[in-house]
């Protein structure tokens, strides 16, 4: 812990000690959730409230908890696989990504470059998808209903193009161990292509509802502020961590699946604030958008399945491999005794980690600031508890 | 007997004011179903106008385009078993929504429909509004208080601040009107309802274009007063979904729920009819200067009818649009008959008898209906403002603003 840090640390609990009422009556004790309208799912947080101050918080989850890591010591590689799906279930294909990935390094093989570069179009898809339903839910917390309802409608349009690739919509589970399950269904291309025409104006229509909206930008400017010490500290990635103004992004700083090929920014922000969040998601998706184009138009010929043996037996070792997921840094450690089931599978989920900052960045705001708070880091329950 | 009945109807004022109760009963009757069915109306237009802004289609089950949804709904609220906390306060519970819902129809005794449809001219009208309004706040503190669970009070404390704050405010816009009735030959203002239409009428401008921008920003301060005083979007901390799930009223179900509903739907006309009155020209025509005549009245007379014939035509045309599957025949035949009772109101519109006695309300009514619909355009655009930023809105902007119009309204009386 940093020393800045060990100073908000006092400053927080001289806050609790100092700042009482004057008329010295009880501190509120309210549960927030697990059922309710903004804890994204299950979450329950206790809010220690002094009126409407936020005088601290606990996180209750283990909620939506099934086992996921588990499981997975009961079944081969290959059955494992879709499971994975059901951990963040709105950024499905990026755990499938990460799941074969992982299992590819220990196998050492290595997908083709047209399975490469079709997995990197469907995850910057569904990265779209899973920002367009962060947007979505954070704009309805805030109290705007609209946005919800745009975002729902195009994310549609990804979700018919997964659909429409591999049968499912939500837990795709799109890719196989070595490679892709399918070759692109005729029209792959155009109607990505068309899907791209489709979105942008739409992602301008949002930014035009939200970005200088002024309701918008006092409900979330200099709110639920994080540093990027108190960030890094804390191990929070992704986007929050980028809003902070660190240029931390897997898909740059270790290259997987085939983005190296492609010429994308990562955009950051500069004052940790839910604002910057905002933004800095906002032109992920554009930046998303780039990728998407750029590799639709030079998918390699080729096959779509490496060579792997129909029943895995990776050799004995252990592996980490870790992708950039909508959410922040997806991480599998996979320790594999050379049998066809995996002895210890580990998931280090983006939710579960960046949940751990939701009390540093209440602490003294207020209770619709809690509601901010949660909806900008863009958690999901599912993968909080697995 | 019969005397007494027709008496009132050769005189040209209102019946409380004539004196005459059986006459007065008769409005408060008529008010009081014409609300009800306001609301009803209003809820599902609502609900529509809402879905149709966000990319959706809103209620389409319960009868043609969901017609009959908010009979439907209440019907459900009514026969819903009746809940009481078992840690609550039961009589402060049971009163709280009677007396929001009390107040909230109260003060239609003295809204104008017309210069003789209202039960009573008060000179004191804007006042007994006003206060009788704000009353109501005491009705959420209740229910908050008495549900003896932590968001309901929280709830009941951001609306009891929320719409003392905003009162302050309103008070100030309202005054700067008052003050522009007094700019006559005589220099006596009038806080009756009626007197402040009819001023409009004398200095032949309605007051939000009068001492331009003077009453406009007081239009513009009294507009967002007016939803914050109701609780509505951007302002509606008090039921805050997201945060408190219902606010004031999250213990509350049933009929006692559609009772806060029908308070709140109520009041959003009630303060609409007051800024209507204010600064809308109360039941005057539009453009009554530019443009004046008698072929201009004639006209504008009509429209009452047309629009009426217009959704009858807009009925006929989704009845041609029905799906014409055997199981929609009902629902067809149902809005057919629907269109056919627009236009028949319309065509009774155009009776000259009728007309001239009901185009004050249509006017009054369609203003009032043109501000609903922006309380509606709010709620689908705006995000909701955190507690102390609302306080800010009231207290740093609005109060100076309010004063600087007063003041400034005052000095333009004096100099023009």
């Amino acid at each position: 812990m940093t020393d800045r840090m060990a100073i908000d640390r006092t400053s927080h609990l001289e806050l609790e000690q100092h700042e009482k009422t004057f008329l010295d009556s009880n501190e509120l004790i309210i549960n927030m959730g697990p059922q309710h309208p903004a804890t994204h799912g299950v979450l329950r947080v206790i809010l220690k409230l002094d009126g409407e101050k936020v005088l601290g918080t606990e996180c209750v989850i283990g909620y939506l908890h099934r086992g996921v890591e588990k499981i997975a010591e009961h079944r081969t590689y290959t059955m494992f696989n879709p499971y994975v799906d059901r951990m963040d279930y709105v950024a499905a294909v990026s755990n499938g990504l990460g799941y074969c990935e992982a299992v590819e390094k220990l196998l050492n093989v290595e997908a083709p470059r047209r399975a490469q570069y079709i997995r990197v179009i469907l995850t910057e898809l569904n990265r779209l998808a899973s920002h367009m339903l962060w947007l979505g839910t954070h704009a309805l917390d805030i109290g705007a209903i609209t946005p919800l309802f745009y975002t729902f409608r195009d994310r549609e349009e990804i979700l018919k193009i997964f659909e429409k690739y591999c049968g499912a919509r939500l837990t795709t589970h799109a890719f196989r161990i070595g490679g892709c399950s399918y070759e692109t269904y005729d029209g792959f291309e155009r109607e990505v292509k068309k899907f791209l025409d489709f979105v942008t104006p739409k992602i301008d229509e949002y930014e035009e509802l939200l970005t200088t909206n002024r309701i918008w930008v006092e409900r979330t400017k200099d709110v639920g502020k994080i540093s990027a010490r108190e960030c890094i500290a804390l191990g929070v990635t992704g986007p929050v961590l980028r809003a902070s103004g660190v240029k931390w992004d897997l898909r740059k700083a270790q290259p997987y699946a085939a983005y190296s090929d492609f010429d994308f920014e990562i955009p950051v922000g500069q004052n940790g604030d839910t604002y910057d969040r905002y933004i800095v998601r906002m032109q992920e998706m554009r930046q998303s958008l780039r990728i998407i184009d750029q590799a639709i138009g030079k998918i390699p010929d080729g096959p779509i399945m490496a060579k792997v043996a129909k029943v895995m037996k990776p050799p004995v070792g252990e592996i980490y491999h870790s992708i950039e997921a909508p959410k922040g840094e997806l991480g599998y450690f996979i320790v594999s005794d050379g049998s066809t089931q995996p002895y210890r599978v580990r998931v280090r989920p983006p939710s579960f980690v960046n949940l751990q900052a939701l009390d540093m960045m209440v602490r003294g705001a207020l209770v619709a600031d809690v509601i901010a708070v949660i909806g900008t880091l863009d958690i999901v329950l599912g993968e909080v508890d697995r | 007997m019969l005397d007494y009945i027709t008496s009132y109807l050769k005189s040209d004022t209102t019946p409380g004011s004539a004196g005459n109760m059986f006459w007065a009963f008769v409005y408060i009757v008529l008010i009081f179903l014409g609300l009800s069915v306001a609301v009803i109306a209003m809820n599902w237009l609502e609900r529509k106008i809402l879905a149709h802004m966000q990319v959706r289609l809103g209620p389409m089950r319960v009868g043609p385009h969901g017609l009959l949804q908010p009979i439907a709904d209440a019907l459900k609220l009514l026969i819903k078993e009746d809940i009481m906390p078992a840690e609550a306060d039961p009589f402060v519970f049971w009163v709280a929504p009677l007396i929001v819902v009390i107040t909230a129809f109260t003060v239609f005794i003295v809204v104008p429909f017309g210069p003789t449809h209202a039960v009573t001219d008060m000179n004191i009208g804007v006042l007994f509004m006003l206060g009788v309004s704000s009353l109501s706040v005491l009705g959420v503190v209740m229910a908050g208080w008495a549900s003896n669970s932590h968001y309901p009070l929280m709830g009941a404390l951001r609306s009891s601040a929320q719409m003392v704050s905003y009162e302050i405010a309103m008070g100030l816009a309202v005054i700067s009107a008052v003050l522009m009735t007094s700019l006559n030959k005589e220099g006596t203002g009038t806080l009756s309802m009626i007197g402040i239409v009819q001023a409009q009428q004398a200095q032949h401008v309605w007051f939000v274009f009068k001492f331009f921008p003077l009453g406009l920003i007081a239009f513009f301060i009294f507009a967002v007063a007016m939803v914050a005083e109701t609780n509505r979007a951007p302002f509606d901390l008090p039921e805050a979904e997201s945060e408190l799930t219902a606010g004031f009223h999250t213990e509350y179900s049933g009929f006692r729920w559609s009772l806060f509903f029908l308070a709140e739907y109520s009041a959003m006309i009630a303060v609409s009819s007051i800024a209507v009155t204010l600064w809308l020209g109360g039941w005057m025509r539009p453009f009554p200067n530019a443009l004046d005549g008698e072929t201009w009245d004639l006209v504008f007379s009509l429209v009452p009818g047309l629009t009426f014939m217009f959704l009858a035509g807009i009925t006929f045309y989704s009845t041609a649009r029905m799906p014409k599957h055997p199981y929609f025949k009902v629902q067809t035949i149902g809005l057919g008959g629907f269109g056919a009772v627009l236009a028949l109101i319309g065509v009774a519109l155009f009776v000259p008898p009728v007309r001239d006695r009901v185009q004050d309300i249509f006017w009054f009514s369609a203003k009032v209906a043109f501000s609903m619909y922006m309380y509606i355009w709010y709620r689908g655009t705006f995000p909701r403002y955190r507690f102390d930023q609302l306080m800010k809105v009231g207290w740093k902007v609005l109060l100076p603003l309010g004063i600087g119009v007063l003041v400034l309204t005052a000095i333009a009386g004096i100099v023009f």
